[in-house]
């Protein structure tokens, strides 16, 4: 009953100003909804970059051949072959027992062209020779059609599966399947046998591995590439040609269980090594599982920075409060005398000054809270609009910012509830205490 | 202490009071001694800088003596603590002020409730008792209005229907009608008679002889010292249909009693 008393006397304070309430209470709210907002959009993105990296596959050890820097120099170039070798590849399916399957590709840049439009111009994309296991080890969907059979690699047949975006493009009108694909630079048909489900690109790691986009690749059979193309790859720039040699671009190791990942990564790393040099320059190990830890440590180090945006916030937020109740107080002594001379304690004056900025800070944090809970909502409508009001700004976004959609971190709200609760005791505490160590006779003769 | 018949509201012996202010020390009040018996009309009087207002901040309990002794009742309020301070201030004394001193965001009942909600007595009878106070003063229409819908006069009858919630030991009128026109003087003057003439014990502050008139008593202050304590001899009264006139309590009151 009398803290009820208390509580309805400090609402009734407050609303003889409402003005003044309502932007003190806007400061916690901007403070409350902006530690949901930091929260849910840290979880959004680290949840996306676990997503990305565990697209690549945690049972997966990937090496990549890495063209090393031209030491030769002069006009003479030798052509010395580089990366990971088709040798290594077998060698290490054979001697390392937890791996289960080693599968192997080759990926060169070219221009695909469909000669049945001549309104389609050709376009860049990736050519990846691979076998049938890569669509397991990569995740690939097929959408229509199916993907390489062992049966078109061993007879190294010239058809392709296609990815859905590159499908599209080449093919807005017509139905992509059983269509020959003409590769110009190559001068070289591939018909169509699958077109794949739209997958989001991984994660880039580091230096060594790109993010890898998938959605402009055509898959043929590395059997028959390196019938029809051989191991080495002709560029021409200007008036110059370079060539470029490599067996394979990438093989990825799969291991059985995920727990023997670090075990066989440091096997298969060590094969790889001792047997040209140590030092080696040319391939480069990426292991997600590792990376995916790392990213678990990365995500608390993001979420702790996202906390302390959102701290900051809450002070400033906290001393407008603290600001607004000095005045109050000033404002009021002559109230604060009467009380006093009535007989109130100064923990009683206390309590009154405290209880109206709990009420302030309690209201601006549930609104806080509501402001925050909108926030996947309001982001997801943000680039819906952005991207149809502003198409070219909307695609220089880094990936991340468009495939990201905020996950609210349901341990935020109480955390923001109580953080707003503790920022209205603890800014009010000077103000209220300031009010209850004033002397009631002088309090009184205030004007 | 002689065990005289009259019982003492209030008990005041040699009350000094210094204030220290930079090297001086001022000495305010330089030992005042007198007796309240309940049921008296006290009218505190002096000249400004006489200790007055010393003295009327010791007697509601917002002060502490230098030295000296003032019970109220059986306990010494010259060394309680501050707490305690406020608690005697919430249950043994009813202030009147010469600006009223209500709470803006407050409606008259509510106002009248104060002592009792620090008092921590605030119940479903103290609410009757005090719409039954606010009835008695005039302004049982008026329980919801605020202090500024109020006339001076209005707002100073709730202070006083304030200063009886408690049921104190002595009402203590700071110029309780320094801010008043004539007409309404009389009217608080003639409320303050009917609760004295109701056995109600009040002290007054005020520099006005026309005021002072109306009590039984008057003491003069000078150079913080008692230099005149005797009764008033041509007591200026109400006639009782004056009262009655003024304050149109009688109806009121009885239809605020009857539920």
């Amino acid at each position: 009953m009398l803290m009820f008393r208390t509580w309805k006397l400090g609402i009734k304070s407050l609303l003889l100003h409402p003005m003044r309430s309502a932007l003190t209470v806007l400061g916690i709210f901007i403070g409350v909804a902006s530690v949901i907002w930091l929260l849910a959009i840290g979880e959004g993105i680290s949840q996306e970059a676990q997503r990305q990296i565990e697209d690549l596959g945690a049972e997966n050890i990937i090496i990549r051949s890495i063209q090393p820097p031209d030491e030769s120099g002069g006009n003479f170039r030798q052509i010395t072959a580089f990366g990971v070798k088709r040798a290594e590849a077998e060698m290490i399916a054979r001697t390392i027992s937890t791996v289960k399957q080693v599968v192997q590709i080759r990926e060169i840049p070219q221009k695909f062209a469909y000669t049945g439009n001549a309104n389609v111009k050709p376009i860049d994309g990736r050519l990846v020779g691979c076998l049938p296991e890569y669509k397991d080890v990569t995740r690939l969907e097929v959408a229509r059609g199916h993907f390489l059979t062992f049966k078109e690699c061993d007879s190294k047949a010239s058809v392709c599966v296609i990815a859905a975006k590159l499908a599209d493009r080449l093919f807005p009108s017509e139905d992509p399947l059983n269509k020959q694909i003409f590769l110009p630079e190559k001068k070289e048909y591939y018909k169509i046998v699958g077109v794949l489900q739209p997958k989001n690109a991984t994660a880039a790691i580091g230096g060594s591995l790109a993010a890898q986009d998938f959605s402009l690749d055509i898959y043929i059979p590395i059997t028959t590439m390196r019938l029809r193309m051989g191991d080495n790859e002709t560029k021409q720039t200007g008036g110059s040609f370079s060539v470029k040699s490599f067996e394979l671009s990438q093989i990825t190791v799969q291991v059985s269980n995920v727990n023997d990942v670090p075990r066989t990564a440091k096997l298969v790393e060590s094969t790889l090594k001792s047997r040209t040099d140590v030092e080696r320059q040319d391939i480069a190990v990426v292991v997600p599982y590792e990376l995916l830890e790392q990213a678990r440590t990365t995500r608390m180090m993001f979420m702790l920075f996202m906390g302390l945006i959102a701290a900051i916030s809450l002070i400033v937020g906290g001393i407008g409060i603290m600001n607004i109740m000095l005045a109050t107080v000033t404002e009021r002594t002559r109230e604060i005398g009467i009380r006093r001379a009535l007989g109130g304690k100064r923990s009683d004056i206390t309590q009154q000054f405290l209880v109206e900025t709990v009420s302030l800070s309690v209201v601006g944090g549930l609104t806080g809270i509501l402001g925050g809970l909108l926030c996947p909502v309001i982001v997801s409508t943000t680039k819906d609009i952005v991207e149809t009001v502003w198409p070219n700004f909307y695609n220089d976004l880094p990936e991340v910012a468009k495939v990201m959609s905020p996950v609210i971190v349901p341990l935020s709200i109480p955390l923001a509830f109580f953080i707003s609760v503790a920022v209205g005791v603890l800014f009010g505490l000077y103000p209220a205490i300031r009010a209850a160590q004033m002397d009631p006779i002088e309090a009184l003769r205030h004007e | 202490m002689n065990a005289a018949a009259p019982k003492m509201a209030a008990v005041i012996r040699d009350l000094q009071k210094h204030y220290v202010l930079k090297s001086e020390t001022v000495r305010a009040l330089r030992g005042v001694s007198f007796d309240v018996p309940e049921g008296d009309y006290v009218a505190i009087m002096g000249p400004s800088g006489s200790g007055k207002s010393t003295l009327l901040n010791l007697l509601g309990c917002l002060d502490r003596p230098t030295s000296g002794s003032f019970l109220l009742g059986n306990d010494d309020v010259a060394r309680m603590t501050d707490d305690q301070l406020s608690g005697i201030r919430a249950s043994r004394i009813g202030f009147v002020f010469q600006s009223y001193n209500l709470i803006p965001q407050l409606s008259v009942v509510e106002n009248i409730e104060v002592p009792l909600y620090y008092m921590g007595k605030l119940t479903a009878q103290s609410r009757q008792r005090s719409t039954m106070l606010a009835g008695m003063v005039g302004l049982g229409d008026r329980l919801n209005h605020r202090p500024t819908q109020l006339s001076g006069g209005q707002q100073q009858r709730v202070a006083i229907a304030r200063s009886l919630v408690n049921d104190p030991y002595f009402i203590l009128a700071d110029e309780a009608t320094g801010n008043l026109d004539s007409v309404t003087t009389d009217e608080i003057l003639a409320l303050f008679q009917r609760l004295n003439d109701e056995g109600r014990t009040i002290i007054m502050v005020t520099h006005e002889d026309d005021v002072s008139e109306h009590a039984k008593r008057v003491i003069r202050l000078k150079d913080g010292m008692v230099v005149v304590d005797e009764p008033i001899k041509n007591r200026r009264t109400f006639s009782a249909e004056k009262i009655q006139s003024i304050s149109e309590n009688a109806q009121i009151k009885e239809k605020v009693e009857v539920p």
